[in-house]
């Protein structure tokens, strides 16, 4: 490289990838180090890992929304089968999704690692000696002066404050925006910063979900759960001890049945502590030592009474319905195992304001309590639930079953009730809420956090901090005027390099003349 | 309650503020029509002088083709643009006391809002005199387009938010992602001129729409202009998602879910972080650069249409 070169390179950006030496024995691995970590390979991977992330816009994913992933198979027969072998429905936590940021990442790091000695190298250097020939520069400067070299160049310090400069002999050199690159390097490690945060809680994170219906409660132990993701190695033990007891939950709508507010009126405590209220809102998480309990969804509880054939009552429970539509429309499941007689099943809808339009299908017309209504088909015979296969609370397995009044679907209003034929009865006592409650435990919050402001803050500094050199020559012949040069240079926003040298130009006249 | 008489005064004055701001197209297209007609005979006897001599062809120097004719038409515009500004603003401000809360809450608003901080970009920068006046046709017709398409398909009348939106998060989150969207809209409509420009500088005998670039700014200076949006729009996209990632940890109770939005965003992320470096990396320099911001811009507006109106996901609240 040329001395010109060296002044005028003001990146750390590696140079192109070149040919290794002939007779390297590591020369082919040394070649495919830094193709990987080249701009070019950076610049694909992170085309590659946009264009992977495409399927995961489009269709639905398993992790978030399984049923529709089911549907999305059913409907589209072996392609749809294929899709799922490859992975389209868990985009990011496929191979080849992984694949290519792990690599992007590797490339980052490969290219941080030298960068970053070379930054530190810069940071701790004197700005570099002044090119040969000052007027090839992009801005460029000159004049004569009947002050003496040394009065010159003290004028260009003082213009100059504010920026490293170095003296050597009758040349001055100085350098400004060293934190363009400190802030680039910020920004990339704060990514790496990010991915471990991502891993950390990927590892040592957990988080449950729990349905609790009004007057009941979960401790935060692995046992309340109704669905659980630990991390891969996550120890139970490091479950924050407390207990959560929902009193009551209260949902507002406006009139066109839009959700105004949602409160989970609840109380807590930690192990052996005392109980404390707490109102539990969406975007008001509870945090007790570092666990946080949120409130992520509701629906409504029928409270119901069965009664066997003898009357005596066997069932006295809410029964949790799971809504179906933003009116609440909900489906509910109804088991009674523990009868003397045959078992009874019912399956059917709760709907808080009820609809039935003219082919007297049952439908609500807003999610607020205004009309409800428990619409059910009963079945007798063998639920299946004796043989130890385990079910789902909210599926009713028919097939050895008999449907009850023929099929007839029964709606009862709260109170009513309604009487089974051979014996026993249904009563549809009021209506409770339920609220479902999620618990997370993140480790990764602090580090979290850090990356996010390393990462917009060395993105600030990176994009706005323009890094740019100036040089100055005082010609020093024994008699006659002293002749300046001046040159400079800045890769980036030439235009307002060109008048802030301008005015640096004329500062260091100004102050000659005065 | 929502006021109805201040909503329906707001949606009125955007209505208002749309026609000005197609009237202020109408302008800057005159403008340009009026001094492309003056132009062709420039380049007519440009090319005239390339005839007579006997050296290789030469291109049209910038220098000729990028004077700036000032036109009755061209200021007219300008001054109905900014007549429009203020309408425009009424309506977003009237909308916020209509509601009673931040004029930005569904779609219909941000589209509003996002094409009025184009507007905004547009003009400050003609101001500080970083854009050129003559673009302002490009500039308001996606203008004209998106604000039209959110008065008339988006609609939704001033109301109350749902309560994952209500939270300070909202003003931060969602003024951020307007500030961006705004910006990267502008940019794009940039990106796309730097093509029809580069492909015009090399076949400037070329058909509608490459012989647009007549009229167009010098290439380099159009590059710049792109790079400068985007530059100034990719720390606030930055912050818009992260700040979108703390509200949703709070909110739904996780950082980071890939909700079709999330992932949107992330893809109109990295095509952008593409861009950025596209545009420092030997062999990327230029046009291709400009295809990445223009496919960008293109993820943003999928991440806005599409996802919000036909992929189901948590941010599918208008």
């Amino acid at each position: 490289m040329t001395e010109v070169d060296e002044a005028t390179r003001l990146t750390t950006q590696p140079a192109p990838v070149q040919q290794p030496r002939r007779g390297d024995p590591f020369g082919p691995l040394r070649l495919g180090w830094r193709q990987l970590t080249s701009m070019r390979t950076a610049l694909l991977l992170l085309f590659l890992l946009a264009l992977a992330a495409v399927p995961g816009g489009f269709l639905p994913q398993s992790k978030i929304n399984p049923i529709r992933v089911s549907e999305y198979v059913r409907d589209h027969g072996a392609l749809g089968r294929l899709m799922q072998r490859v992975g389209l429905f868990d985009v990011f936590t496929s191979v080849w999704f992984s694949a290519i940021y792990l690599l992007l990442f590797v490339s980052l790091v490969g290219c941080l690692v030298p960068r970053t000695r070379l930054h530190l190298r810069a940071l701790r250097s004197r700005p570099p000696k002044v090119p040969k020939t000052l007027k090839r520069l992009p801005v460029s400067d000159g004049w004569t002066t009947e002050r003496p070299v040394d009065a010159v160049l003290d004028d260009a310090r003082g213009a100059l404050r504010g920026w490293r400069v170095e003296r050597r002999g009758s040349e001055l050199s100085a350098e400004k925006g060293y934190l363009r690159e400190t802030g680039n390097l910020v920004f990339h490690v704060s990514l790496v910063l990010l991915l471990i945060g991502v891993a950390l809680n990927a590892f040592y994170g957990f988080k449950g979900t729990v349905l609790v219906t009004e007057g009941k409660g979960f401790s935060n132990t692995l046992a309340f759960y109704d669905n659980v993701q630990p991390g891969r190695r996550f120890n139970p033990a490091s479950l924050v001890p407390f207990t959560v007891g929902l009193k009551s939950f209260h949902a507002t709508y406006a009139d066109d049945g839009k959700a105004l507010t949602f409160d989970a009126d609840i109380d807590w405590s930690r192990a052996g502590g005392a109980t404390k209220p707490y109102d539990l809102q969406v975007n008001h998480p509870l945090v007790i030592n570092g666990a946080k309990t949120y409130l992520i969804g509701h629906g409504y509880a029928p409270h119901i009474v069965f009664r066997d054939v003898d009357g005596t009552i066997i069932d006295d429970s809410p029964v949790p319905c799971l809504p179906q539509d933003a009116q609440f429309l909900s489906t509910c499941v109804i088991k009674e195992a523990s009868t003397k007689g045959k078992q009874f099943g019912f399956r059917g809808v709760f709907t808080p304001t009820t609809v039935t339009d003219a082919s007297r299908r049952v439908g609500s017309s807003f999610p607020g309590l205004r009309l409800p209504a428990l619409t059910l088909v009963g079945f007798t015979g063998d639920l299946g639930v004796d043989g130890g296969t385990p079910q789902s609370v909210y599926s009713l397995d028919t097939t050895s079953m008999k449907a009850v009044d023929g099929g007839q679907a029964h709606a009862l209003r709260p109170g009513q009730t309604w009487k089974l034929p051979g014996g026993g009865s249904l009563t549809y006592v009021d209506t409770r809420q339920w609220a479902t409650f999620q618990v997370t435990q993140d480790p990764s919050r602090r580090v979290m956090l850090i990356a996010a402001i390393g990462i917009v803050g060395g993105l600030l500094l990176s994009l706005f901090v323009r890094r740019r050199r100036v040089w100055v020559r005082a010609g020093d012949s024994q008699d006659g005027p002293t002749t300046v040069e001046v040159g400079g240079l800045s890769r980036t926003d030439p235009e307002r390099f060109a008048s802030e040298f301008a005015d640096l130009v004329s500062s260091m006249r100004g102050e000659q003349r005065a | 309650m929502p006021d109805k008489g201040l909503g329906q005064l707001g949606d009125g004055l955007l209505l208002c503020a749309v026609v000005v701001y197609a009237l202020a197209m109408l302008g800057y297209a005159a403008e340009q029509a009026s001094s492309g007609a003056r132009r062709r005979v420039t380049s007519v006897r440009a090319a005239s002088s390339v005839l007579v001599g006997s050296g290789p062809p030469v291109t049209v120097p910038a220098e000729t083709v990028t004077v700036q004719a000032p036109s009755r038409a061209g200021r007219a515009a300008f001054v109905l643009t900014c007549a429009g500004w203020i309408v425009h603003l009424t309506s977003i401000v009237l909308r916020g006391f209509a509601a009673h809360r931040v004029p930005w809450g569904n779609m219909y608003e941000f589209s509003s809002a996002a094409a009025f901080v184009a507007v905004t970009a547009f003009l400050g920068m003609v101001v500080r005199g970083r854009i050129d006046r003559a673009l302002g046709a490009f500039v308001m017709l996606p203008v004209v387009l998106y604000l039209g398409l959110a008065s008339s398909l988006l609609y939704t009348a001033a109301g109350p938010l749902v309560p994952a939106l209500n939270s300070y998060w909202i003003k931060i989150h969602v003024a951020a992602a307007i500030l961006a969207s705004g910006s990267f809209l502008l940019s794009g409509v940039v990106a796309l001129l730097y093509l029809l420009r580069s492909r015009f500088d090399v076949r400037p005998t070329a058909r509608f729409p490459v012989s647009l670039g007549r009229q167009l700014p010098t290439a380099a200076a159009l590059d710049r202009m792109s790079y400068t949006i985007i530059a100034f729009a990719f720390p606030v996209w930055t912050f818009a998602i992260i700040a979108g990632a703390i509200w949703a940890e709070s909110a739904w109770g996780r950082y980071w879910g890939w909700d079709p939005k999330e992932t949107w965003s992330f893809i109109t992320w990295v095509l952008y972080a593409g861009y950025l470096h596209a545009r420092a990396t030997a062999g990327w320099k230029g046009r291709k650069a400009a295809w990445v911001a223009v496919a960008a811009a293109g993820a943003l507006v999928v991440d806005y249409y599409v996802v919000n109106i036909f992929v189901v996901g948590l941010h599918s609240y208008a």
